[in-house]
């Protein structure tokens, strides 16, 4: 009777779906915990697929907020995290949750704004480029994520003296966004925006703004690898994990890195290798 | 169908059914004997689907509803006035009456095939059933019937929807049904189609089976006065 | 605008293999959440349908509120049970499509259990007697009204696919937005935004789109043949 091949039907399309669903188990990989700003600069893009040809092991990256992928890392589900802020990743080490860091490459923060520049701030000074920024009221964005980006700019503001909790400035927006919003963000209001060159360099929607602050030996901003520690999650793939930090910190690995390059800039600047 | 057969069918014992705040049927007792033909008139709301209902099983009630002889399983049908058809085709609608009928499936195609024979639909069987005229549904709905070979078979004014020819028609089914041993329990509000079929007249109002007699001494006798009114109302169109 | 039609046009044609991972990703992830949530939907729906039984009414009302579960909820829900410090790690389903179908599934039971129990109501109210009558139980009924309105069971399990395949929030939770892993249109979609890629982004919109566009005709188009054959096999 018909229903027969109706459920014979439905059986074989869950039974295609299904292996398909399973079926990632084939190859090895690990599973990194990284920043939006090092997945949206596309610096993954070109550095995970030679680590790939060089060892087999995929690597499956989940981009998310610094300080959101350390506490992912915390509850296990990371096997990797590579991040930008070394407070936070030292804390991070110190609290069991990882073997030790390493450094692997760093770019610095840019300030971002209206090529008009109404505030004023163009120049080499981030601490007081966002004094002015309070003065004038104009708008800036923050993405207020506990992110490396987030966590730096948390920085400067108290490196100038404003303290956030009690005084807000007027056009202080927090977004809770990544990176790539919070320009969309910026672009769309013509606000300020402390962002990593990385990020900035990749994003294609910039209307009016353009770089106003850099140089600034304060806006260094570097990045770690830290594995995590198989004491605490006896599943993590130790060897895999640790083939990717070593293969990073290579000269291999930061001669990719270096090699990364928008417009004939590059983004990030390899640290492991004197 | 055994004359000899004292014993009824089915009956009732004080049966009611309360709907709310309406008594839809008060404390009926009744008897319905092998080989009857009994039919249920009354103006709407009157309480006959409700009884027939009850008669059947399909619903709830207060009182004794006794089955003759529970050993011997009693196979009834019911067809109402609008039959409610699955969309599948008249063959497949028929089959599966069968089946939940309990026919063995040994039997099930043969007994299909005779009941669309039975009643004229063999050219459609492979037709929806849903694009069938009205006779033609209600012809379906008495095939289903049939097919199941019921010792009694409910019917809830099934001619009622039917323009006059496929009226005729049906009518002629459910007789020859009748002929065969088939004891019915029908409902209509057609007094001629009554007279025509009855062994048994049943009057109802207002959930009370009021009048209960042979046709003859039905119309000949004197009756209470809601079923005289009852009667002038309606003669003008048999 | 006129950038994003060019660019998805070209992204069609080309058959961009990235793209196509993608929409087949998309489509696998979709149609398995709708198959499992759809079918304990439609489960559910016929149990509160049939069954009578004291507090019905209550959960009837928790269906309702369920229908607007939002995703992200959901999302953060899921992604505690599967995480490896969650009830649920040992799976190790976490940052997989396993775990997107999972979200998606809890996205649209609530839904198809919603419908599908207002379709069997009214359907009880024609047919429930006559079925009754020829000796069919709750559950059997329930089972042939199905089959009786199976179009409007289609619909409904069209509309569960539209709620999967729409979803963004959740599916980037618990699949992690994995490139060539769990990355789906929606994912890529919001990605290419952060990215500030727009034409880029309302491209594949466009193409997401045009995918479930074709999956809708070609069911109509089904659903026309056969009622015009007078769907004559059950």
């Amino acid at each position: 009777m018909d229903l027969k091949r109706i459920v014979n039907h439905l059986l074989l399309s869950v039974a295609l779906l299904v292996p398909g669903l399973a079926a990632r188990a084939e190859a090895p990989f690990i599973v990194v915990a990284s920043t939006t700003s090092t997945e949206q600069s596309g610096l993954f893009g070109h550095l995970l697929p030679a680590f790939t040809k060089d060892t087999g092991i995929e690597v499956r990256v989940v981009a998310v907020g610094t300080g959101q992928a350390l506490d992912m890392a915390r509850r296990g589900d990371a096997d990797v995290v590579f991040v930008h802020d070394t407070v936070a990743e030292e804390k991070f080490v110190a609290e069991g949750f990882g073997l030790p860091r390493r450094a692997v490459m760093h770019n610095d923060f840019v300030l971002i704004g209206p090529k008009s520049d109404p505030a004023k701030v163009r120049g080499n000074d981030v601490a007081a480029a966002l004094l002015k920024l309070k003065a004038t009221g104009q708008p800036f964005v923050s993405r207020g994520d506990k992110s490396g980006t987030h966590a730096a700019e948390l920085r400067y503001w108290k490196i100038a003296g404003v303290d956030l909790s009690t005084d807000k400035p007027a056009g202080y927006k927090a977004c809770g966004c990544g990176m790539g919003p919070a320009l969309n963000m910026a672009s769309s209001m013509n606000a300020y925006v402390l962002a990593d060159r990385g990020t900035w360099l990749a994003f294609k929607n910039r209307a009016d703004l353009v770089v106003l602050v850099e140089g600034d030996t304060r806006l260094f901003n570097p990045y770690g690898v830290i594995v995590v520690n198989p004491a605490k999650y006896p599943q993590v793939k130790l060897e895999l994990a640790q083939r990717f930090a070593d293969w990073l910190v290579s000269a291999r690995g930061q001669g990719v890195i270096a090699g990364y390059q928008i417009g004939g800039e590059p983004l990030f600047f390899p640290d492991a290798i004197r | 169908m055994s004359a000899m057969d004292a014993s009824p069918l089915l009956s009732l014992d004080g049966a009611s059914v309360r709907f709310g705040d309406v008594q839809a049927l008060q404390p009926t007792t009744l008897n319905i004997r092998a080989g009857e033909r009994v039919l249920l008139v009354g103006a709407n709301g009157s309480g006959k689907t409700t009884l027939l209902r009850v008669l059947h099983g399909l619903q709830a009630f207060e009182g004794k509803r006794q089955v003759a002889r529970p050993e011997l399983a009693l196979r009834q049908a019911m067809v109402s006035q609008r039959p409610f058809l699955l969309s599948l085709s008249v063959w497949h609608n028929l089959m599966l009456a069968l089946w939940l009928g309990g026919v063995a499936r040994a039997e099930r195609t043969e007994r299909a095939r005779q009941a669309l024979g039975r009643v004229g639909l063999s050219e459609l069987a492979q037709r929806p059933a849903r694009v069938l005229s009205g006779g033609q549904q209600q012809r379906l709905a008495l095939a289903r019937a049939w097919g199941l070979h019921p010792q009694l078979l409910f019917l809830d004014e099934p001619t009622a929807n039917l323009d006059p020819s496929a009226k005729r028609e049906v009518e002629a089914l459910i007789e020859a049904f009748a002929r065969e041993g088939m004891t019915l329990v029908m409902s209509t509000h057609n007094l001629g189609q009554a007279k025509r079929l009855a062994t048994r007249l049943l009057y109802m109002e207002a959930g009370r089976v009021l009048v209960d007699l042979p046709p003859q001494e039905f119309f000949n006798t004197a009756l209470p006065q809601e079923a005289a009114l009852f009667l002038k109302g309606e003669l003008p169109w048999t | 605008m006129r950038d994003s039609f060019a660019l998805a046009f070209d992204l069609i044609v080309h058959a961009d293999a990235v793209l196509l991972n993608v929409v087949l990703l998309s489509l696998r992830v979709s149609a398995s959440s709708c198959l499992i949530g759809g079918l304990i939907g439609l489960a559910v729906g016929v149990w509160l349908a049939v069954v009578r039984f004291p507090g019905q009414r209550g959960l009837v009302a928790l269906l309702n509120t369920l229908l607007a579960l939002p995703s992200v909820v959901v999302g953060l829900l899921v992604y505690l049970l599967l995480s490896r410090s969650g009830p649920l790690g040992s799976w190790g389903i976490l940052f997989t499509p396993a775990a997107m179908v999972v979200a998606q599934s809890i996205l649209v039971m609530p839904i198809t259990a919603a419908l599908t129990r207002q379709l069997l109501v009214n359907a009880f109210g024609e047919g429930g007697d006559t079925l009754r009558s020829m000796g069919a139980g709750p559950m059997l009924s329930a089972a042939l009204l199905l089959l009786h309105e199976r179009w409007a069971v289609l619909t409904l399990l069209l509309i569960a696919f539209g709620r999967a395949i729409s979803e963004v929030g959740a599916v980037m939770m618990v699949g992690g937005n994995i490139d060539g892993v769990t990355r789906v249109m929606t994912t890529s979609i919001a990605l290419e935004t952060s990215k500030g890629d727009l034409p880029l982004a309302l491209a594949l919109g466009l193409v997401l789109l045009l995918v479930v566009g074709l999956i809708n005709l070609l069911i109509t188009l089904a659903q026309g043949g056969a009622q015009q054959t007078g769907a004559q096999q059950s």
